[in-house]
């Protein structure tokens, strides 16, 4: 089950370009919402900045407070604390080359110490489920390779990987953009089922995507958050003009 | 971190693909420490592993220095400008050591370079898949022969042919160049040049082989598509993306030249000249000590003989700042590698 998100006065910066600036916002738990925004504008490093992946980067640095339930991720819990129970999608597939898919779903809870063998099928097979992968795998779980597979399939098996935790947050930059549109749909109604058990944040640069998938949905433009509402609001009757112009495609 | 969220209610558990909330695996994982010690212990222990490295470099240096002591003092800093080499008066220099090192080291490179990418371009551009292997193993075990047995084939069939047949074809052709004058024994600054050039060859060819196939396939397909031929892309693509590593395997191929002391020994001649034609006997650095030390009579041979030893921990430290220098000035402000 999820936990919402509390974003307050958030500012990133890398070296010296202020990437995020101050930056207010509650994403509720149990639901999808869509960051959209041209290229640049600061949406990667938000979600970055919600599990504190921006700071990996030595130049990188970020204030503000961001709540996950009740607990302050910057100061009330150490990064690897709160990875444990955000998961990440990223824009490429990133599978463990030399580990066989098997290996690959369960890895976050292999480098964790969890050995039982009958949870850790179980999880294999609820994972690989609920990322529609499942059918297509069951058979060579533990003789092919995760790199192995095709574009697609690559990253739906790190979208299962990501759940394999049981996270209470799914991230998700851009997971569809490397993709086709077989596989673009696959993941879009995966995230629509994913949706009631996790809170999901996904960037995208898809209008139609934001719009299919997502209940609210956040406009970003050079570093702020233009706009925030129900996605319905923001694609029918936005209340910014700048936003207007991004989703009617006159500029970005 | 554990207690924070709220009980699930009933109606959120009723997808069928939903693991029981809170499951088994969120339980253990929020059981789990904040890894905060572990991380702070891990980059401890890395950071002894890394200092011993320099506590290594200290120590070498202050043996150095302290047991050179008396030719220190009596010779100064002019040890390493002077030519004398006159263990009965107690006369020292370390100039025409140095000046053997570096020249049998430079030659070796001057040769075995080109060869090694070569040797790389092939194997990694050109080579048929079936023969890749075979090469690859050949040019590696050529790295595991131990350096006497270099120096042996060497007093047996390089310095022979070099007496007879290389050395009088050089001096022929090329003896206006003054590099190939005077009596040629077979022995000297070009026969230990040769034979370190073969013995660096496999370890600079096989590092800018790994070098060169690290290059993603991408870089090339980007090249031969704008229209360019196999040499083009092979430049374009491959070594500029990896001048720096070959760079460093140059530079490792030189470290070890510039130590090397069995085979050189052999076949260098053993006399510290300078001389400008390479038919010459030579002395390097790396020889006088392995020649001389055991039959160091005095206090100060012997600390000159250590002060030789200081001289080369030097040379290969200016030869490597260099190196890093040029590596810097060639590629300042662009991206080291792709990524």
């Amino acid at each position: 089950m999820g936990v919402g998100i509390l974003v307050e006065d958030l500012n990133a910066w890398y070296g010296s370009t202020h990437t995020l600036q101050d930056i207010n916002l509650h994403i509720p738990a149990n639901h999808a919402t869509a960051l959209i925004g041209p290229s640049g504008c600061g949406k990667s490093t938000f979600v970055r900045c919600l599990n504190r992946m921006h700071e990996t980067n030595p130049i990188a640095r970020a204030t503000g407070v961001v709540k996950m339930g009740d607990v302050d991720i910057y100061r009330e819990a150490s990064p690897v604390e709160i990875r444990r129970r955000v998961g990440m999608v990223f824009q490429r597939p990133n599978p463990f080359p030399t580990m066989s898919i098997y290996d690959n779903v369960i890895s976050g809870l292999k480098l964790n110490g969890f050995r039982n063998r009958r949870v850790l099928d179980e999880t294999v097979e609820r994972s690989l489920r609920q990322a529609a992968l499942w059918e297509e795998v069951k058979d060579d779980l533990k003789k092919k390779s995760g790199a192995s597979l095709s574009g697609g399939q690559q990253q739906r098996m790190c979208i299962a990987r990501a759940l394999a935790v049981d996270p209470e947050v799914l991230l998700m930059d851009e997971p569809a953009s490397a993709l086709d549109p077989v596989s673009t749909s696959k993941i879009e109604d995966l995230i629509f089922q994913l949706k009631s058990q996790y809170t999901i944040v996904i960037v995208t640069h898809n209008m139609q995507q934001a719009a299919r998938v997502a209940e609210n949905t956040g406009f970003f433009l050079n570093g702020k958050l233009v706009e925030f509402d129900s996605t319905h609001k923001i694609f029918t009757n936005p209340r910014d003009k700048r936003t207007e112009d991004y989703i009617t495609g006159r500029f970005g | 971190m554990r207690a924070v969220r709220p009980a699930p209610s009933s109606a959120e558990q009723s997808t069928s693909l939903a693991a029981e909330s809170p499951s088994v695996v969120r339980n253990f994982l929020n059981s789990r420490g904040s890894g905060r010690l572990a991380d702070a212990s891990f980059a401890t222990l890395m950071l002894i592993c890394a200092s011993t490295i320099f506590l290594i470099v200290l120590f070498i240096f202050w043996i150095l220095i302290h047991n050179s002591h008396l030719s220190l003092v009596a010779f100064g800093w002019k040890f390493f400008t002077r030519e004398a080499w006159d263990p009965v008066s107690g006369d020292f220099g370390a100039l025409p050591f140095i000046y053997g090192t570096l020249m049998t080291s430079l030659l070796a490179l001057a040769m075995a370079v080109p060869l090694a990418l070569g040797v790389a371009i092939f194997l990694t551009e050109l080579c048929p898949r079936p023969l890749r292997a075979p090469i690859s193993f050949l040019s590696e075990l050529l790295a595991a022969i131990p350096s006497v047995v270099y120096g042996l084939w060497a007093v047996f069939v390089l310095v022979p042919l070099m007496r007879d047949t290389i050395g009088p074809f050089l001096a022929k052709t090329l003896g206006w160049t003054g590099f190939f004058e005077g009596p040629n024994f077979g022995v000297g600054l070009l026969t230990a040049s040769i034979i370190l050039a073969i013995m660096i060859l496999p370890i600079i060819s096989s590092l800018t082989r790994d070098i060169m196939t690290a290059v993603p396939n991408s870089q090339r397909e980007a090249v031969l598509a704008l229209g360019a031929t196999r040499w083009e892309m092979i430049r374009i693509g491959v070594l500029r993306n990896s001048r720096i590593g070959i760079v460093g395997a140059v530079m490792l191929g030189l470290g070890r030249a510039l130590g090397e002391t069995m085979a050189v020994t052999m076949v260098i001649g053993n006399h510290p000249d300078i001389s400008k034609s390479l038919f010459a006997p030579g002395y390097t650095l790396a020889s006088v000590i392995a020649n001389e030390f055991s039959e160091a009579t005095g206090d100060l041979y012997y600390s000159a003989l250590i002060e030789i030893g200081l001289a080369l921990f030097l040379v290969t430290i200016v030869v490597n700042a260099i190196a890093r220098l040029m590596v810097w000035a060639v590629t300042r402000g662009a991206p080291s590698r792709v990524s």
